[in-house]
């Protein structure tokens, strides 16, 4: 099948300040997809260009087979909770669920009182007075009961404390599982990612830095420590992601399909966070740099952020 | 998308159509008794009371307001409130296209807006026509429906101001995505659209009458004098009653504005304080040379048999306005909110 969200050259320019640039990526469908990267990296932007709250200043961006908001039927077919998990504080729940079954032909109505009644909302009570995970929640249930192909969340828990960021992820992958939806979600904290995600974009500075499953991400990435060594003398088949080196020692994270050989080395493998840290190391050290440091004697080539 | 739209519209609907059912009630409780003065209208102004006339200025006054207010209020929360609190996220987020979502919402507001001022100029035309102009035997006079005072608050004209403000304040809104700064600025531009309009583009909507009068103790209106005994102006009669007179002034043989000759100042009897109405025994002469050296009045004017002309063209300017910034209104909403 192909993919859910296809970008090419995908450019977004506010005024003067490029907030996404030349950006390429395919997601493929079925998966519940990461976008993670630092603040500013251009995730909301990306994820605003995908459901068709703007439109690109360069290159396409095609969501489901079709362009994003292009009309009714591209709408239904994609779910968004946007940032902050917006709904109307003088509403009633109720009344929010009577908006979405006016709004939406596909709506799915007892769905989304079935999610109300386990939630254990009131159905009288005014989104305004919820809490901020009661507030997502009702925002979820809304892009969940619309019964979207894909459903994009933009730092959905960005603002909820820990219990209610577990109990509305969990209650995410619940839905995943019944209704076998896509799903995009953004967060700049890859521990609310590594529970849920089975696949994963990294985006810095507007570039997607990785792609992939992360199964295979993490078995394809090993750290390497050991004595000193240049990083221009690891083989050819191991791709140096990021590096650090005290006089004596050398710590390389390295991406590779093969198995590790060198004796020299200790081998550990990382988690989703590390490897995610690798890649956000690698943008703020540029090549060159490493080698020209590295040259100088003791330093420290990475700088964690 | 017409529940969300009224779910969303009904507490200020409900607000204002509660204000105007009350001035409603007013208007038809007082108005038999003023259409019952009205059948003399030669003693309307006389039977008038205190009360009667405040009423009848309220009138004017609300017509002049509510149109503004009520356009402005309505319009600048529809897209900026969303914006605001982020809920456009929310409502453009359905199956649903922001110009199907406009479009409804745009056509019941601007429909609410027109029903609300349409059913209030109604009842204030009703009840100010006995009134309109009416003159008094001895001193003072109302307003008549074609002066400035009075045209933009009679009629048809008020809906058009309405449904201008209506669509002015949903694109200010949306542009500056702040509701209250929206509702300021909406109204300050729609006052001056209103004073605009009577200054510079109503005067021209027709082409207006011109009369050259010869100016006589017949034909004198007055003569207006500065403290010095200087005489500034002269004016003269229309005898066109409830005419909106445009200009009045003295011309020369040539047909151009002219300044009073000085001599005339000295011309004139001693006590010409303020305007100068009573006959006077040389007064009289004094004009007869003045017409004798060339000088004319002319009268520029839009006569009362004009009010409809006057009111449609005004109105259709107005909704070609409300047309243009509605058009804007849906681009701007679908190009450059996010």
């Amino acid at each position: 099948m192909s993919a859910i969200l296809r970008a090419q050259g995908l450019g977004k320019r506010y005024r003067r300040r490029w907030a996404l640039a030349d950006c390429t990526l395919e997601v493929p469908p079925g998966h519940v997809t990461g976008l993670v990267g630092p603040n500013g990296a251009g995730k909301t932007t990306l994820l605003s260009l995908a459901v068709g709250m703007m439109s690109p200043t360069t290159g396409a961006i095609e969501v489901c087979g079709g362009r994003p908001a292009a009309d009714a039927a591209q709408l239904a077919k994609v779910g968004f909770v946007a940032q902050d998990t917006p709904t109307y504080p003088t509403l009633t729940v109720a009344e929010h669920l009577r908006l979405g079954a006016r709004l939406n032909p596909a709506w799915d109505d007892a769905l989304a009182r079935a999610r109300i009644a386990q939630l254990g909302l009131d159905t009288a009570q005014r989104a305004g007075k919820l809490s901020g995970g009661q507030r997502a929640q009702l925002a979820l249930t809304l892009g969940l009961a619309k019964r979207p192909q894909l459903l994009v969340l933009d730092e959905p828990v960005a603002s909820l404390d820990p219990l209610a960021r577990r109990e509305f992820l969990q209650s995410l992958m619940e839905a995943v599982a019944e209704f076998e939806l896509s799903v995009i979600l953004s967060s700049h904290v890859v521990s609310d990612l590594e529970r849920v995600c089975d696949h994963l974009v990294v985006l810095v500075d507007s570039t997607v830095r990785v792609t992939g499953e992360v199964e295979t991400l993490l078995a394809t990435h090993h750290r390497l420590s050991g004595p000193r060594r240049e990083p221009h003398t690891l083989p050819a088949d191991q791709q140096l992601i990021s590096g650090s080196a005290t006089d004596r020692q050398s710590t390389f994270v390295v991406r590779t399909d093969a198995p590790i050989l060198d004796p020299a080395w200790t081998v550990s493998r990382l988690g989703l966070e590390d490897l995610v840290l690798a890649y956000l190391q690698r943008s703020n050290q540029p090549a060159p740099v490493l080698a020209a440091a590295s040259a100088a004697g003791p330093t420290l080539l990475a700088v964690r952020r | 998308m017409i529940w969300l739209t009224w779910r969303q519209f009904r507490a200020q609907a409900l607000v204002v159509a509660a204000a105007a059912v009350a001035m409603v009630t007013v208007l038809a409780a007082t108005g038999a008794r003023v259409a019952r003065l009205g059948r003399e209208p030669t003693t309307v102004y006389e039977q008038l009371t205190r009360a009667d006339r405040n009423l009848f200025f309220a009138g004017i006054v609300i017509m002049a307001v509510a149109p503004a207010v009520i356009g402005a209020f309505w319009g600048a929360t529809l897209v900026a409130k969303e914006v605001e609190a982020g809920t456009h996220r929310l409502a453009w987020n359905q199956s649903v296209t922001r110009t199907r979502w406009l479009a409804t919402k745009l056509t019941v507001v601007v429909a609410s807006v027109a029903a609300v001022v349409g059913v209030l100029t109604f009842a204030v035309t009703w009840w100010s026509e006995p009134l309109d102009g009416a003159q008094s035997q001895t001193h003072g006079n109302l307003p008549a429906r074609l002066t400035p005072v009075s045209f933009a608050m009679r009629g048809i004209v008020p809906v058009g101001y309405a449904v201008l403000a209506v669509v002015l304040a949903v694109a200010i809104g949306a542009v500056l995505r702040r509701s209250v700064a929206a509702i300021a600025l909406a109204l300050a531009v729609v006052t001056f659209l209103q004073i605009a309009a009577a200054l510079w583009v109503r005067p021209h909507l027709a082409p207006p009458v011109v009369r050259t009068v010869v100016l006589s103790l017949g034909t004198l209106d007055g003569i207006a004098v500065n403290g010095s005994g200087k005489v500034l102006h002269i004016t003269a009669r229309t005898n066109a009653p409830g005419a909106w007179v445009l200009s009045n002034r003295t011309v020369d043989a040539g047909g151009h504005a002219a300044t009073i000759p000085s001599w005339f100042d000295t011309c004139l009897p001693p006590p010409g304080v303020g305007v100068v109405r009573e006959e006077k025994s040389d007064l009289g002469s004094c004009l007869r040379r003045l017409t004798d050296e060339g000088y004319r009045q002319r009268v520029e004017y839009q006569p009362a048999d004009r009010f409809w002309t006057l009111q449609l063209r005004e109105t259709a300017l107005l909704l070609l306005g409300s047309g243009l910034v509605t058009g804007f209104c849906f681009w701007w909403t679908r190009h450059r909110i996010s």
